[in-house]
């Protein structure tokens, strides 16, 4: 993550820095110089004046592909935020603790519930297939209200987060094994409202 | 003493009289009065024949009649081409070859005879060769519809009472979760047919006692809620959502015994879930009856009095079965936790006649079904062994339970008679089927 923030800022910086040269090479093509004459020899002057036409258009490419990687970057940084956001958690059987590897995946969805404070979210809980429907419908509410009360224990405002409940009843992956029944003891988790427009800072 | 209400010989039917009491001994009493005088070895099933039905729908009646009475597993019914090649036997002029019967096995037979009204049947003794009961049905209904084999399954229950002292059950239905709907079926696996509407996921059936509505789940992105649905004709009937908090989980909805007037279902939202009661009809505020302190509660099923519940919780001890008064109070374990013993018990279901309670009990994924008597708590004896089994519900018979199954690759439900062992697969749903509530005996019409 901190390698990804300081790429974030340094995109950020060169942005910016492209941005407040803007009008610089507009103040050296004025007064355009009159075009060589074919056949005539290019003077001194019409060199100076080619070479500050072709380096005022590098300049123009330049910063335009410096824009575009910027904003490039930037929508990166939103869309690997939203997934960092969006990250499922997974439970040990018949159990809402959260895991030491769920805690790493929430605290990473901290920072980015605290830089876009439009955002709302829903927290479903899921179990496995073994044991009761029933019993397993209250064992995935009890993991997405384990889930949202580690969030609020860390400072986001609970009335950004819904919590719902589906039991057994929409495994992610089908199967009735270890494998599948480590996949299906979740929690999942849906924007609701506003939207991820400011990557973590 | 379940024995001697199948095998009514004198001395057992004493016995049974001394040894029952309250309502199961007033039960049998009555059976005694009105069972007629057939007479067959203790320790076997009565041997039944029908005799061929006249008329159009005859061959369909006959079908149907020793159908539901071989579901009943408590008749031998003696098919085969012996009676059908028989000339010397012909019901519409009185002609009986009762010798052959007798070589056959039968100690009763049926002689049914299609009327203009509906259905003349008579019960003959094979043995003394008299006509020991007769009886004329009508039949109001279309031929083959639902509504004509539901009378036709009744039907099958009179005879059964007559012949072997217990009423069938065969004129009942099981409600089921099937994509999404709750689906209702009848006993003997025709006519499934959806009760709520697609699009939903709608779960967890379960049948008011006197099967004028019934009840279920419903899981959706705000919660999962309680809905509450009149049991009108042809699956039509209004339905009410209990008003919950958005994001709670609502499950596992039953009826009050005997009369319905409370339900009792799973209630939680941030911190554990527990029983909630409230009256079905009005909009008083639920009443919490467990106090589970962050843990579960889920899941109860009522003793037939009302007086007594049992439930699922995962109280420190593990996740087992409790049982309670109807309040709450005096919660203690039905099925004690043993130290290193890791299986899960959950599903509970207490048979009408109040006997037993059939759970599924699970260990690393493997589910079978058991029973245990919730009075003299002794070991679980287990019922099932094939595949995964899950989800039990009593028969009105308190005999036969119907059970979620995958023994064929699929969950289907099925059924099982508990004293022979016999199971019988009643649905073939291409989505699978589960969550199985047997209802009441149903008043037909």
């Amino acid at each position: 993550m901190t390698r990804t923030h300081r790429g974030i800022a340094l995109a950020l910086l060169v942005a910016a820095g492209v941005s407040g040269c803007r009008k610089t090479p507009e103040t050296v093509a004025t007064p355009t110089p009159a075009p060589p004459v074919p056949g005539q020899t290019c003077d001194s002057a019409c060199q100076a004046a080619r070479a500050a036409a072709e380096a005022a258009a590098r300049a123009e490419r330049e910063r335009l592909e410096r824009e575009a990687a910027a904003e490039n970057a930037r929508l990166s940084a939103i869309a690997s935020a939203r997934a960092t956001l969006l990250t499922a958690i997974y439970f040990d059987y018949d159990a809402s603790e959260i895991r030491g590897d769920a805690r790493a995946a929430l605290d990473a969805k901290l920072p980015i519930l605290r830089a876009n404070t439009a955002v709302q979210i829903r927290v479903s809980g899921h179990a496995d297939e073994r044991g009761s429907d029933q019993y397993n419908d209250a064992l995935g509410q009890r993991r997405a209200a384990a889930t949202k009360r580690y969030l609020t224990d860390n400072g986001i405002d609970a009335a950004r987060i819904a919590i719902v409940s589906y039991g057994e009843q929409r495994p992610a992956v089908s199967g009735s094994d270890e494998n599948a029944w480590e996949k299906n003891r979740r929690a999942e988790f849906e924007i609701t409202a506003g939207q991820v427009t400011t990557p973590p800072r | 003493m379940r024995l001697s209400v199948r095998r009514p010989g004198a001395l057992t039917l004493i016995a049974a009289l001394v040894l029952m009491r309250g309502a199961v001994a007033h039960a049998q009493d009555s059976t005694l009065t009105v069972r007629i005088g057939l007479t067959y070895s203790p320790g076997t099933k009565p041997g039944v024949l029908v005799l061929p039905v006249n008329g159009e729908q005859g061959d369909s009646v006959r079908k149907i009649l020793q159908r539901d009475l071989d579901f009943s597993d408590r008749a031998n019914v003696i098919a085969g081409d012996a009676i059908m090649m028989d000339t010397s036997s012909d019901g519409s002029r009185g002609k009986f070859n009762y010798p052959l019967y007798a070589r056959l096995g039968a100690v009763a037979m049926i002689q049914a005879t299609q009327t203009s009204t509906g259905l003349h049947v008579a019960v003959h003794d094979v043995r003394t060769q008299k006509v020991e009961r007769v009886k004329d049905f009508v039949l109001a209904a279309t031929p083959l519809s639902p509504d004509w084999r539901q009378q036709m399954h009744a039907i099958a229950d009179a005879i059964e009472f007559w012949v072997t002292g217990v009423k069938g059950i065969a004129a009942t239905r099981i409600l089921y979760q099937s994509g999404g709907r709750i689906w209702q079926i009848d006993s003997d696996g025709s006519n499934p047919m959806p009760l709520t509407s697609a699009g939903g996921l709608a779960l967890y059936p379960a049948w008011h006692p006197k099967a004028t509505h019934f009840t279920y789940t419903v899981m959706t992105d705000e919660g999962t809620r309680i809905v509450v649905r009149e049991m009108g004709a042809n699956g039509a009937g209004t339905s009410r959502t209990l008003p919950a908090r958005a994001g709670s989980v609502n499950t596992s909805p039953v009826f009050s015994q005997p009369d319905g007037e409370t339900l009792l279902y799973a209630h939680g939202f941030d911190s554990g879930t527990d029983l909630y009661a409230v009256a079905t009809a009005g909009n008083d505020s639920p009443r919490r009856i467990t106090v589970s302190r962050g843990m579960i509660a889920v899941s109860p099923s009522f003793s037939p009095d009302g007086r007594r519940i049992v439930f699922v919780t995962d109280r420190p001890g593990g996740l087992g079965l409790y049982i309670a008064d109807a309040d709450g109070t005096n919660a203690e374990a039905l099925t004690p936790f043993n130290f290193g013993d890791k299986s899960q018990r959950t599903d509970p279901s207490w048979s009408p006649d109040g006997r037993l309670v059939a759970f599924q009990a699970e260990m690393g994924g493997a589910s079978q079904i058991y029973s245990v008597s919730p009075r003299d708590r002794g070991s679980p004896k287990q019922y099932t062994n094939e595949g995964r089994n899950e989800d039990p519900s009593w028969a009105p018979d308190s005999r036969h339970v119907v059970f979620t199954s995958n023994r064929t690759g699929s969950w289907q439900l099925w059924i099982l008679d508990t004293e022979s062992g016999r199971p019988r697969q009643l649905t073939h749903a291409a989505s699978g089927a589960k969550a199985g509530a047997w209802s009441p005996r149903l008043v037909v019409h």
